[in-house]
C-alpha cells in the first residue's frame, strides 16, 4: 500500500489531483457547519454582486444569493448524486454481471444481448427517455444516469467473472457442495470487488458530469435547490451581465472532473507493471548512443564490429546484453553467431543499423565500421539511406515482422522506392522478380497477397525477397529459420546459400543451432551471456570445439543414423546480465571451473583464426590449428 | 464487399427492433393514464377516447407494441400535441440541422484527435508530448456546456468575431457562409471532448503499435521515419482507433443536446429537451427511436470501414 502511494505521489499530476479532490471533498463535508450564508437567502437590494463584494466573497446572483455559500452547498449536492449514481450503477450493473457470467449459457446469451441493446443508445437518448417518463427532477436525473451506466457495469464485470467462473477454487467449491449463492458470495464477489471499485473510480467523474448536465437543461434539480448544473442552467441567461454568476460553478465542475481524470490515471498507472518497466515507451528511429570515445580503426574487412557494448537502461538496472564484441565479415562470407536465447547475439545483430529498442537500449561503447565508415553514431540520414539498401535484415517470424496490413508486393516495392526514385510500376516488375528469386510460384498472383494469406514458409521467402531488394552487400538474418518447421528450414538455408553463391552476399546469420551453423556458415562465433566465448571457421570448431560451453552445445544437436548418442542438457541457467559474476560467466554451469574462473577478467585469445576465452579449453588451440 | 454489407444491414435488424422494444418499455412505464399525458390534462374525453383507439392503449402492452411499431415502419409516429403537427414532419425538419453540427464536430474531432494523439506519440514524453497530454485533460474534463458559453462571451461578447446563437443571421443571412459563421463555435465547443479522448486513445494506440515487429521491419528497410509513423503505424493503429471513433459519435450526439440549447441551434436535440419540459411523450418518443436509429446504421458505416481497413477481417 505505501509503495502504491509512493508510486502514485511519483506522478505530480496525480498527486495534483488527489490533493485538489480531497480538499474539495472536504470543503462540501464541512459546508453545513462552515460560517456561511444561507444558499436561498435571497436579497435582491445586493443583486449581481461582483466577487470580493464586502459579506460575498464570490458575488451573488441574480437574487442576491450568495455565490460561495451556493457553490459549496451545490458541490456538495453534486458529487452525492454524482457519487449515488456510481454506486447504484455498480451495484446493479455488477449483479447483472455476476449472474450472467456465473450462470453462462442462455442467461449469459440473452442478458448480454439485452445489455448490448443498452449500448447502441447515445446515452443521453435512453437517459433523456427516463427522464421524459418520470418527469424532470434531481431523484429522476439521478436514476437516469445510473441507468445509462449500468450497462458499462454489466458488461465488465462479466468478463471478470467469466473468467473467474472457470477457475479451480470455484469447482472445488461446487464440489464441496457448496449453493451458488454462496459461492458467489464467498469465491466470486471478493475477486471482483477491486475491478468494481476501479471501474467506479474511472466512471465517477462522467457521472457527476452527466447529472450536471441535465441540471443545466433544466431537467434536474429543481429551484430553489441547485447544484452545480442547475446553478450554471440559472446563470446562462444573465452570462453577459454578470459572467462571474457562470464562470463560479462551471469552474468547479471543470476542478472535480479533472482532479478524477488525473487521479484515476494516475491509480491505472501505478496498478500498471508495464510502465515501471519501461515496456510502455515506444523506440525511437535509431539506438541511443552514449559513448566517451571510438576505437581507431582497424582497417579490416567489409563490416568490422570492434568493442561494441550494447545495454538495456531499465531505471537503476544495468543489462550489459553486448559486452566488448569484436567481429568482422569479409565480402562473401557466411558468419555464424551462436548462442541460447538471452547471450547477446540478437542484440549485436540489430546494433550494427541502431535498431535495437531505444529506450531502454543504448549503445555505450565501440564501433561498427561499414568499409571504413563508423555507423555508430552516423546521422539518422546517413543510417537509414543504408538500411535495407546496403545491409538489409532478416528477421525471425515473418509473421509478425511483415506488416499485416499491407499486400506484400506493395511492401516490397516499397522497400526499392525507399532508396530508388522508380515509377511503381518498375517498383512492380522488380517485386516480381524478386519473389521469383526466392522461389515463389505464381509471382504475380503473389503480389496481391497479405501476409496472413501465405504460409510460414512463404512469408519467410517474401522476407528475404524484401531483403535483397536493393542487392545488399551484406544481409543480417536473425534466426530466420527458427520460427519454421525443419523441411521449410532445409529449403529456406539451402535458397540463402545459393543466393550467397549467385551474388557473393555476405551473411551474418544469427542462431542457436549448430547444425544450421554447419550447413551455411564459414566462421562461426560463440556467445554467452553478452560476450564472445569462442571463436573459429565451422570445420575447426565443430571437429574440436575448445570453450567447455561450445562443447556442450554441439552436444545438444542431434544427429541422424548416430543411433542413441547422449542428449546431453546443459545444467543450470545463464547468469542475468544485470548481475554478472566475475571471471568466466560460464562457471557455475561448468564441470571443469576452478577457483581461477570465478576471479578476473579472462581474454579472449588464441592463434590465427580461431580463439577461446577460457583458462580450462577442452584442447588446445596449438593441437587443433 | 457486398456481402458483409449486406450480412451487416441483416445483423442490424434485431438491434433496431431491440431499441423500440426498450424505447417502448420506457414509455409504457409512464405514471397514470398515457392518454392523458400524452395530450395533457386539458384534452377532451372525444380525443382521448380517440387516442385509446389508434394506439390502442386498452389493449394488452404486446399488442400495443405491434401497433406502435407497424405504426413507425409506415412513417407514422404519432402527433405533437405541443406543435400540433406529425412527429416525423418536425423531426425531418430539425435532423439537417443537427446532421451538420455533429458531422462537423465528427469529422473534426477525428481529424485532430488522431493527429494530436500521433504526434504525441512519436514524441512520447517530449515537449510536444507534454504539452498535448496536458490541453487533452484539461479538453476531456471541461463541460461542453460550459465551453460553449464561455466562448460565447469571449468570442461573441467581448470581441464579437462570431454570431452566439442560431443557425443563420436573422436578417440578410442564409448561404454557405453564413451557415460557417454561425457553425464554428458550436462545432468546436461540441467536438473538444471527443477531439481529447480520441487523442488519448491514438496516442496509446499509437504506443503499443510502434513497439511491434513490423516497425522493426519497416526502419530495417530504409523506409523514412516519416512514412514509418503515419503509414506504418497509423495504418496498424487505426484497426484499435476506429470502433473508438464509433463510439465517440455517440457523444458528440449526445453532446449536441447541451450545445443545440447553449447556441440555440435549431436541431432534434434543443427539440428533444422542449419536448420534455412539455410533456410532449410522442415527440420525445420519436425522436429518441429515430436518432438511435441512424446511430446504428452510423455504426454498420464505421463496421464497413473497418473491414476495408483489415483484410483479416473475413467478408
Amino acid at each position: 500500500m505505501r509503495a502504491f502511494l509512493k508510486l502514485l505521489f511519483r506522478n505530480r499530476l496525480a498527486g495534483v489531483g488527489a490533493v485538489v479532490l480531497t480538499i474539495i471533498v472536504l470543503l462540501a463535508l464541512l459546508t453545513p457547519i462552515l460560517p456561511l450564508h444561507p444558499p436561498n437567502e435571497t436579497n435582491t437590494a445586493n443583486r449581481f454582486l461582483r466577487p470580493l463584494a464586502e459579506g460575498h466573497l464570490l458575488g451573488t446572483d441574480h437574487l442576491g444569493r450568495d455565490l460561495l455559500s451556493r457553490l459549496l452547498w451545490g458541490t456538495r449536492l453534486s458529487l452525492a448524486v454524482g457519487f449515488a449514481a456510481a454506486v447504484i450503477a455498480a451495484v446493479i450493473g455488477a449483479a447483472i454481471g455476476i449472474i450472467a457470467g456465473y450462470a453462462g449459457g442462455r442467461t449469459d446469451n440473452v442478458t448480454m444481448r439485452g445489455v448490448d441493446m443498452l449500448m447502441a443508445f447515445p446515452y443521453i437518448l435512453l437517459a433523456l427517455a427516463i427522464v421524459a417518463v418520470l418527469g424532470p427532477g434531481l431523484m429522476n436525473a439521478l436514476i437516469a444516469v445510473a441507468v445509462v451506466n449500468i450497462p458499462f457495469f454489466a458488461r465488465n464485470i462479466r468478463g471478470i467473472t467469466v473468467g473467474i467462473a472457470h477457475k479451480e477454487f470455484v469447482d472445488a467449491a461446487r464440489l464441496a457442495g457448496m449453493g451458488h449463492l454462496r459461492i458467489l458470495t464467498t469465491e466470486v464477489l471478493p475477486n471482483v470487488v477491486p475491478v468494481i471499485v476501479i471501474a467506479m473510480s474511472t466512471t465517477v467523474g462522467w457521472m457527476i458530469l452527466e447529472t450536471a448536465g441535465l441540471s443545466f437543461l433544466g431537467l434536474g434539480s429543481q429551484p430553489p435547490r441547485a447544484d452545480l448544473g442547475s446553478m450554471l442552467g440559472e446563470a446562462r441567461s444573465a452570462m453577459i451581465t454578470a459572467p462571474h454568476t457562470s464562470l463560479v460553478p462551471g469552474a468547479m465542475i471543470l476542478l472535480i472532473v479533472m482532479s478524477i481524470t488525473l487521479l484515476g490515471d494516475g491509480v491505472r498507472d501505478a496498478l500498471d507493471p508495464r510502465l515501471k518497466s519501461g515496456a510502455l515507451s515506444r523506440p525511437l528511429p535509431a539506438t541511443v548512443v552514449e559513448r566517451d570515445h571510438v576505437p581507431a580503426t582497424r582497417g579490416a574487412g567489409l563490416l568490422d564490429i570492434q568493442n561494441l557494448e550494447t545495454q538495456f537502461q531499465v531505471g537503476k538496472r544495468v543489462y550489459r546484453a553486448v559486452n566488448d564484441v569484436s567481429l568482422t565479415l569479409e565480402p562473401g562470407e557466411c558468419l555464424g553467431i551462436i548462442g541460447e536465447s538471452g547471450s547477446g547475439k540478437s542484440v549485436t545483430a540489430l546494433s550494427v543499423m541502431g535498431l535495437v529498442a531505444s529506450p531502454p537500449g543504448v549503445i555505450t561503447g565501440g564501433a561498427v565500421r561499414y568499409r571504413g565508415d563508423d555507423l555508430i553514431g552516423a546521422k539518422y540520414e546517413r543510417l537509414r539511406s543504408l538500411r535495407g539498401d546496403r545491409i538489409a535484415y532478416i528477421f525471425q517470424d515473418p509473421l509478425a515482422t511483415l506488416h499485416p496490413l499491407y499486400r506484400v508486393g506493395d511492401q516490397l516495392a516499397e522497400a526499392i522506392r525507399s532508396h530508388h526514385a522508380v515509377s511503381q510500376r518498375e517498383a512492380r516488375r522488380r517485386a516480381i522478380a524478386l519473389l521469383k528469386d526466392v522461389r515463389i510460384p505464381n509471382a504475380e498472383n503473389r503480389l496481391r497477397s497479405y501476409p496472413h494469406e501465405l504460409s510460414g514458409g512463404m512469408r519467410q521467402r517474401v522476407g528475404i525477397a524484401m531483403a535483397l531488394a536493393n542487392e545488399p552487400d551484406i544481409i543480417i538474418a536473425d534466426e530466420p529459420t527458427t520460427a519454421l518447421d525443419v523441411t521449410v528450414q532445409a529449403q529456406i538455408l539451402a535458397l540463402l546459400d545459393d543466393l550467397r553463391r549467385e551474388r557473393g552476399l555476405a551473411i551474418l546469420f544469427i542462431t542457436h543451432d549448430f547444425g544450421v551453423v554447419g550447413q551455411l556458415c564459414d566462421r562461426v562465433a560463440v556467445m554467452y551471456a553478452g560476450r564472445m566465448v569462442e571463436e573459429g571457421p565451422t570445420e575447426a570448431v565443430l571437429r574440436a570445439p575448445a570453450h567447455p560451453y561450445t562443447a556442450r552445445l554441439i552436444a545438444c544437436v542431434p544427429e541422424l543414423g548416430e543411433g542413441r548418442r547422449e542428449m546431453a542438457a546443459i545444467p543450470g541457467l545463464p547468469p542475468a546480465v544485470d548481475d554478472l559474476p566475475p571471471g568466466c560467466a560460464f562457471a557455475p554451469r561448468c564441470d571443469k571451473a576452478t577457483d581461477a574462473c570465478r576471479s578476473g577478467e579472462i581474454v579472449l585469445e588464441g592463434r590465427g583464426a580461431r580463439k577461446v576465452r577460457c583458462i580450462h579449453p577442452e584442447q588446445s588451440l596449438e593441437k587443433t590449428a | 464487399m457486398g456481402g458483409y454489407i449486406l450480412k451487416r444491414l441483416l445483423s442490424a435488424i434485431p438491434v433496431l427492433l431491440g431499441i423500440t422494444v426498450i424505447v417502448f418499455l420506457i414509455m409504457a412505464m409512464i405514471p397514470g393514464d398515457p392518454a392523458t399525458a400524452i395530450l395533457g390534462s386539458y384534452a377532451t374525453p372525444e380525443n382521448i377516447e380517440r387516442l385509446n383507439r389508434h394506439l390502442g392503449l386498452d389493449e394488452p402492452l404486446w399488442r400495443q407494441y405491434f401497433i406502435w411499431l407497424g405504426n413507425l415502419l409506415q412513417g407514422d409516429f404519432g402527433r405533437s400535441f405541443a406543435l400540433n403537427r406529425p412527429v416525423l414532419d418536425e423531426i425531418l425538419d430539425r435532423f439537417g440541422a443537427t446532421l451538420i453540427l455533429a458531422g462537423t464536430a465528427f469529422v473534426m474531432c477525428s481529424l485532430l484527435g488522431i493527429l494530436a494523439g500521433v504526434i504525441a506519440a512519436a514524441q512520447q514524453y517530449g515537449l510536444a508530448d507534454k504539452i498535448i497530454t496536458f490541453v487533452v485533460i484539461i479538453g476531456i474534463s471541461i463541460p461542453s456546456f460550459f465551453l460553449g458559453m464561455m466562448m460565447i462571451l469571449l468570442f461573441s461578447v467581448q470581441l464579437r468575431w462570431l454570431p452566439a446563437s442560431g443557425m443563420y443571421s436573422m436578417f440578410g443571412g442564409g448561404d454557405l457562409p453564413d451557415l460557417i459563421r454561425h457553425l464554428i463555435m458550436p462545432a468546436i465547443a461540441l467536438s473538444v471532448v471527443a477531439t481529447g479522448v480520441i487523442a488519448r486513445l491514438s496516442r496509446s494506440a499509437m504506443l503499443e503499435v510502434l513497439r511491434q515487429d513490423f516497425i522493426r521491419t519497416a526502419r530495417a528497410k530504409g523506409v523514412h521515419e516519416r512514412r514509418v509513423v503515419w503509414r506504418h503505424a497509423l495504418r496498424a493503429a487505426m484497426v484499435s482507433i476506429i470502433p473508438v471513433l464509433g463510439i465517440q459519435a455517440g457523444f458528440v450526439i449526445s453532446g449536441a443536446v447541451y450545445i443545440e440549447i447553449v447556441f440555440q441551434w435549431p436541431g432534434i436535440g434543443r427539440m428533444l429537451v422542449d419536448a420534455i419540459l412539455k410533456r410532449d411523450i410522442l415527440l420525445v418518443q420519436g425522436g429518441v427511436v429515430f436518432v438511435a436509429a441512424c446511430y446504428v446504421m452510423f455504426n454498420i458505416v464505421v463496421d464497413v470501414a473497418q473491414s476495408l481497413l483489415d483484410p483479416r477481417i473475413k467478408t
